[in-house]
């Protein structure tokens, strides 16, 4: 008797605790949520194939040989050439001297926040950084036109040693006005990942005696590397893909080369001018923005996975 | 009131110290004194970056500041009497139409991840892999997206305005979904549990539970990504965005403009009255875009839960 009521009450409980129905509506809104982020897959399943079809349609006309390996990107000409290396020399050029600027700027900053700076001025000055990476990158461009180039540069020029720079589009001005976008890419992801070093470590480091640069270089830096370097292969590969910026200082001169003082065209630039407006959509000139597009897309998917492993793979997990 | 003693001691212990940590060797100190100088130098660096833009972007742009530049219409020939208002208006639409496709997509997707999806099947990981990418592709790259899929191709939209907020929805859904995911991981297990014990569904749960505490992420997160969108040029170029627009946009009519497409058209030509109008329609674009950010700041601040 006492054992059946027992059975019974265990009985009526796990009833109590299933759901009354088989709740259909959770099951759609489920469907629903997973939907959302489904779509995000589809975006670049999306990106894939708009690259895709009419960069084969290029390569009909244009052999890979020449798209490739050729250094002449002149497809105006009568007949055109498209060396994509050329364009590809650009971007690279740009972004070279960004990260010559960038990097040192950006990762000092990142230290001095992190291990020199009061909290005080640590929450003021991080804002005011990011504040940077929240211009518009036409304004930056328009900066680095009229400011960057003509006060900055073509002033400090050391002469006629490393040739002339009363050019109107110079590399650098570009690659200045992208360092100083990037700078708080590279600040803000270095100083939180050395923020993130335990304080264990550095007191142990001044525990024997060593300066705030000797923690701040032997024990922070290393500890907090894989952050680092995320941080700077993110910056390159924004520097890789900035439109607006070559666009408006670099010039539109494709030239295959790394000095700084030249007038070039990057990658980004060629496809921002090339397909606005009505432009055909047979044309070669049409197809050739999608083989374009395509090498930058390859080139900053590689980047980004390897910052995004590199997160991953190399996170030091303290405590 | 110390006693003769306990200064002893301190003197003591600081004789100590000094005897032990105060003989660093000289070239140490000077290093440290001369890298903490670098690093300084740096940041300055980089404020004076920011100074210098501000300042410029207003001492040039003052002259043409007036009520004209929101009233007036763009024009190649008179400079004087040139204006922002079709820009202004196509980038308040456009914006419009960004948070309407990417609030209710970002938030969503940002639950699923966050509340439904299991991390250890490879098809969820490879959604997240997929959302850090997509965050950090050029935005040219969706112009081209754009272009090819919601232009012409398969939605064939043709150059219109909706064309431009869907190219710009999908460029800031994964900064949405980034900034909704890391608002929802705040709120802890416990709230979760509570509401379950209770007899809650997890559809309850997340609502009435989850999604009211982390909405003040959530709006950061997407404050953010529209003043991403509103300040975006270079995928417009190749959507549309055509520049002497004359007459208000409409979602689906012929033509449209944006500030950052119409600031670039101005800024590329030779004559230094349109160079000035460029440099105040900065002006106004830095304003509106420093008073979102800010106001992300602080209602991340005012409402940030610690738990």
């Amino acid at each position: 008797m006492n054992a059946r009521t027992g059975a019974g009450a265990v009985g009526d409980l796990s009833r109590r605790l299933q759901a009354p129905g088989p709740r259909y509506g959770e099951k759609f809104i489920q469907g629903l949520l997973a939907l959302c982020a489904v779509l995000s897959v589809l975006t670049t399943t999306v990106i894939v194939l708009s690259l895709l079809g009419p960069t084969i349609g290029f390569f009909e006309i244009v052999p890979a040989s020449e798209f490739f390996f050729e250094v002449d990107w002149t497809p105006q000409f009568e007949p055109p050439s498209f060396g994509v290396l050329a364009i590809v020399a650009g971007t690279l050029n740009v972004a070279l001297w960004a990260m010559l600027f960038a990097i040192p700027i950006g990762l000092g900053a990142a230290i001095y926040l992190s291990e020199y700076a009061t909290p005080r001025v640590r929450r003021t000055v991080k804002p005011v950084l990011e504040i940077l990476a929240g211009i518009p990158t036409v304004a930056i461009g328009i900066f680095a036109v009229t400011f960057i180039l003509p006060e900055i540069i073509q002033p400090l020029w050391p002469g006629e040693l490393l040739g002339g720079v009363e050019k109107p589009f110079m590399a650098l001005a570009a690659s200045l006005g992208i360092g100083l976008m990037v700078v708080p890419i590279i600040a803000s992801i270095s100083e939180d990942a050395m923020s993130a070093v335990p304080r264990g470590l550095r007191e142990g480091a001044y525990a024997m005696g060593a300066t705030r640069m000797k923690v701040a270089t032997r024990v922070v830096f290393p500890a907090a590397l894989s952050g680092i370097v995320a941080s700077v292969v993110l910056a390159i590969s924004r520097a890789v893909g900035e439109t607006m910026i070559v666009l408006i200082a670099g010039g539109s001169t494709p030239n295959a080369t790394f000095l700084p003082n030249e007038s070039i065209q990057a990658m980004t630039a060629y496809i921002a001018v090339t397909a606005t407006g009505d432009i055909s959509t047979g044309s070669i000139d049409y197809k050739s923005v999608f083989a374009v597009g395509a090498v930058l897309f390859l080139l900053t998917l590689a980047m980004n996975l390897l910052s995004i492993r590199l997160v991953r793979k190399y996170r030091e997990v303290y405590e | 009131m110390r006693s003769e003693r306990a200064r002893l001691a301190t003197a003591g212990a600081r004789a100590t110290v000094a005897a032990t940590l105060g003989n660093q060797p000289r070239r140490d100190v000077v290093l440290n004194a001369v890298f903490a100088g670098l690093l300084l130098l740096a940041v300055l660096v980089a404020l004076a970056g920011l100074a210098a833009l501000l300042l410029q972007a207003l001492v040039r742009g003052a002259p043409a500041l007036s009520t004209d530049l929101f009233t007036n219409v763009p024009s190649t020939l008179r400079p004087e009497t040139a204006g922002f208002r079709p820009a202004i208006l196509g980038s308040l639409e456009l914006i419009a139409g960004v948070i309407v496709f990417v609030v209710p997509i970002g938030i969503g997707a940002a639950i699923y991840l966050e509340e439904y999806a299991d991390s250890s099947k490879w098809w969820n990981r490879a959604i997240e892999v997929n959302i850090q990418n997509l965050a950090a592709v050029p935005s040219i790259i969706y112009g081209i997206l754009g272009l090819a899929f919601v232009v012409r191709g398969p939605l064939d939209l043709g150059f219109v305005l909706v064309a431009g907020s869907l190219t710009l929805a999908l460029l800031v859904l994964p900064i949405v979904i980034i900034a909704a995911r890391e608002a929802i991981r705040a709120v802890p297990d416990s709230i979760r549990q509570g509401s379950l014990a209770l007899g809650a569904t997890r559809w309850q749960t997340i609502r009435r539970q989850v999604l009211p505490a982390s909405i003040p992420g959530i709006a950061t997160g997407v404050i953010l990504a529209v003043s991403r969108a509103l300040g975006e040029a270079a995928p417009l170029l190749l959507v549309g965005a055509t520049v002497f627009v004359t007459f208000d946009p409409t979602p689906f009519g012929d033509g449209y403009s944006a500030m950052p497409v119409q600031i670039f058209n101005y800024a590329v030509r030779p004559q230094e009255e349109f160079q000035t109008l460029a440099f105040a329609g900065v002006i106004v674009m830095l304003v509106v875009l420093l008073a979102m950010n800010s106001f992300a700041i602080w209602l991340r601040n005012r409402y940030e839960q610690r738990w």
